[in-house]
């Protein structure tokens, strides 16, 4: 590798070559060759069945997590709504998974392929509790892990959340590289994978991705045990979109019609790759700033075709602020006796908001929770960001301004979910994919296949198509 | 002097301004794209010498060396006292404050 080029353009240049031998899946033989593929048959071909992901996750104690219901939650919720109205809230306890996430089905099945395909160690680019799962299941099957972090601005200031990270993924053996911010995170990515010819355990990949069927199947599967039916709603907390995809492919796959929620974090107005807004932010994850270019546009990955495709499973996209989670991630420590989160308590927060919209009787449930410690709470979270000169105080959460106030509500009936507007991103991602593509006429499997990855028809498809 | 096989950090610049991505912000493309980690040193090295480490994964990587046995120092931070208040204001909402004292 020393003879070839290291500048950024040129090591760029590569990323096919590179990808194609560290994922292992020749892409395009799932290719129309115009802007469609067949999705399921990636997923078919290159994953793995239902019953052999339980066999891999329960081989490794992942999954498995119990559901725990939030009667005090409930009545606090119950208190902002309506007579009548008021579902009842649950929580998959995901923290129980050896690396305290959801993110452990992801990694154990990742890690399980590398290991068959005889590869010596795994990389990974995540600041979030992926890395820490596949630092855990890398350390399980005895494979060397690569850790690769967006972690300092460029004052060497680090988001304590993400240094907790750095610090788990150390501790289960694996090799962290921080670096500054900016997209070029990738760059190293690819010399790394380049220089030690290691598995790239992509968050995007069908094996990662159905890793999480496992996840809805279960919650379908505990629930007719032990309530008789499937809960009406689930809620997802929505970032790159594999949580949302894989819980919702289980869930069907257990033949459960649930209402499906994607959550995120309202940071609207901060840049993602800005150094000076880095450390304005007080989620790294879960947030507006993934979830919505990742839903409408999901082969923005590091993968050619992503598995995760959150707009062919959600019903309702929905927002919550800052202040709403920290506001209910206490609320879950001093009225359910759980410290949990606070990014995985995003959709928690949305569902205190979506449970007054439905009767007594209905269920919800949150389909995760992750684990916490020190930079991973909302105490040193809160501190930073009134560090960073960030104002915290009680108010209306409507009115909160990323990366400028967190704006904990002064009483819970102020926290909403705001609605998305799934129509905008289903004709963004029409757009995007026939401009990405160069596609002008598109062929009869495009329609179809674009009415699926919007969970629309065909003429809804044309239309966009004809307005854009 | 830090001896050969100490456990240490290093840092060093992988991308100077001008080498940065076309689509970085301006705020980003001001400064170089830094690298931190870790492992042990491969030769006795003074803090701030240029120096080779050999990664837990068995990689060399140059850097300066910026740290000995570096330690984690992330905490609980200052207190949030808006967090107490969080507590008394659901409490009571759902189990009725004093009701609940007798």
């Amino acid at each position: 590798m020393t003879n070839k080029a290291m500048d950024y353009a040129s090591v760029m240049a590569r990323k096919q070559e590179i990808m194609l031998k560290s994922v292992g899946i020749d892409y395009s033989k799932f290719e129309s060759g115009s802007l469609s593929f067949d999705y399921e048959r990636m997923m078919r071909e290159t994953g793995y069945s239902l019953e052999e992901m339980q066999q891999i996750q329960y081989g490794v104690n992942v999954g498995n997590t119990p559901i725990l219901e939030l009667k005090n939650l409930t009545a606090l919720a119950r208190t902002c709504a309506l007579k009548g109205m008021g579902a009842r809230i649950f929580i998959k306890d995901e923290a129980c998974n050896p690396s305290g996430s959801f993110k452990a089905r992801r990694a154990a099945n990742s890690v399980y392929h590398a290991k068959r395909l005889g590869f010596k160690g795994v990389l990974t680019a995540t600041s979030g509790n992926y890395g820490a799962a596949v630092a855990s299941q890398a350390a399980i099957h005895g494979l060397k892990c690569i850790v690769v972090q967006e972690c300092y601005d460029s004052k060497g200031k680090g988001q304590p959340e993400i240094i907790e990270k750095a610090r788990k993924c150390e501790s289960l053996g694996a090799e962290v590289v921080q670096l500054s911010v900016g997209p070029e995170l990738f760059y190293k990515f690819l010399l790394l994978l380049e220089e030690t010819g290691y598995f790239n355990a992509s968050l995007y990949t069908p094996f990662g991705i159905a890793g999480v069927e496992t996840l809805g199947y279960e919650i379908s599967m505990q629930f007719r045990e032990k309530y008789g039916k499937d809960p009406d709603v689930v809620v997802c907390t929505n970032a790159g979109g594999g949580n949302l995809t894989g819980t919702a492919r289980g869930l069907l796959k257990a033949g459960a019609k649930c209402e499906i929620i994607g959550a995120s974090v309202d940071l609207s107005g901060l840049h993602m790759a800005s150094d000076e807004a880095f450390n304005r932010k007080s989620f790294t994850t879960g947030h507006t700033g993934f979830g919505v270019p990742f839903s409408s546009w999901p082969d923005r990955s590091d993968v050619p075709r992503s598995a995760a495709r959150p707009l062919r499973y959600m019903d309702r996209y929905v927002t919550i602020t800052q202040g709403d989670v920290f506001y209910i991630t206490e609320c879950l420590a001093t009225l359910e006796g759980l410290e949990k989160g606070p990014a995985g308590n995003t959709a928690l927060a949305a569902a205190f908001a979506l449970a007054q919209e439905y009767p007594e009787e209905a269920t919800i449930i949150v389909q995760e929770t992750e684990y916490t410690g020190a930079g991973k709470h909302l105490q040193p979270q809160l501190s930073f960001a009134r560090d960073n000169g960030i104002r915290i105080f009680f108010g209306n959460p409507e009115e909160e301004i990323p990366g400028t106030n967190i704006i904990l509500p002064k009483h819970p009936s102020l926290i909403k979910a705001k609605e998305v507007d799934l129509d905008r991103m289903r004709k963004s991602l029409i757009k995007q994919a026939m401009a990405t593509y160069e596609v002008t006429v598109p062929t009869e499997e495009d329609i179809q296949f674009l009415a699926e990855e919007t969970r629309t028809n065909p003429d809804y498809v044309k239309n966009a198509i004809k307005s854009l | 002097m830090i001896a050969k096989d100490s456990w240490v950090r290093i840092h060093k610049i992988i991308l100077t301004p001008q080498e940065r991505a076309p689509q970085v912000p301006d705020d980003t493309k001001k400064v170089p794209l830094e690298l931190w980690t870790k492992g042990f040193l491969e030769q006795d090295a003074q803090l701030g010498e240029e120096v080779t480490i050999t990664t837990v994964t068995g990689r060399k990587e140059r850097g300066t060396l910026i740290e000995v046995n570096p330690a984690y120092d992330h905490a609980f931070g200052n207190f949030i006292p808006e967090l107490l208040e969080i507590d008394q204001q659901v409490r009571e909402m759902v189990f009725g404050g004093e009701k609940n004292d007798q």
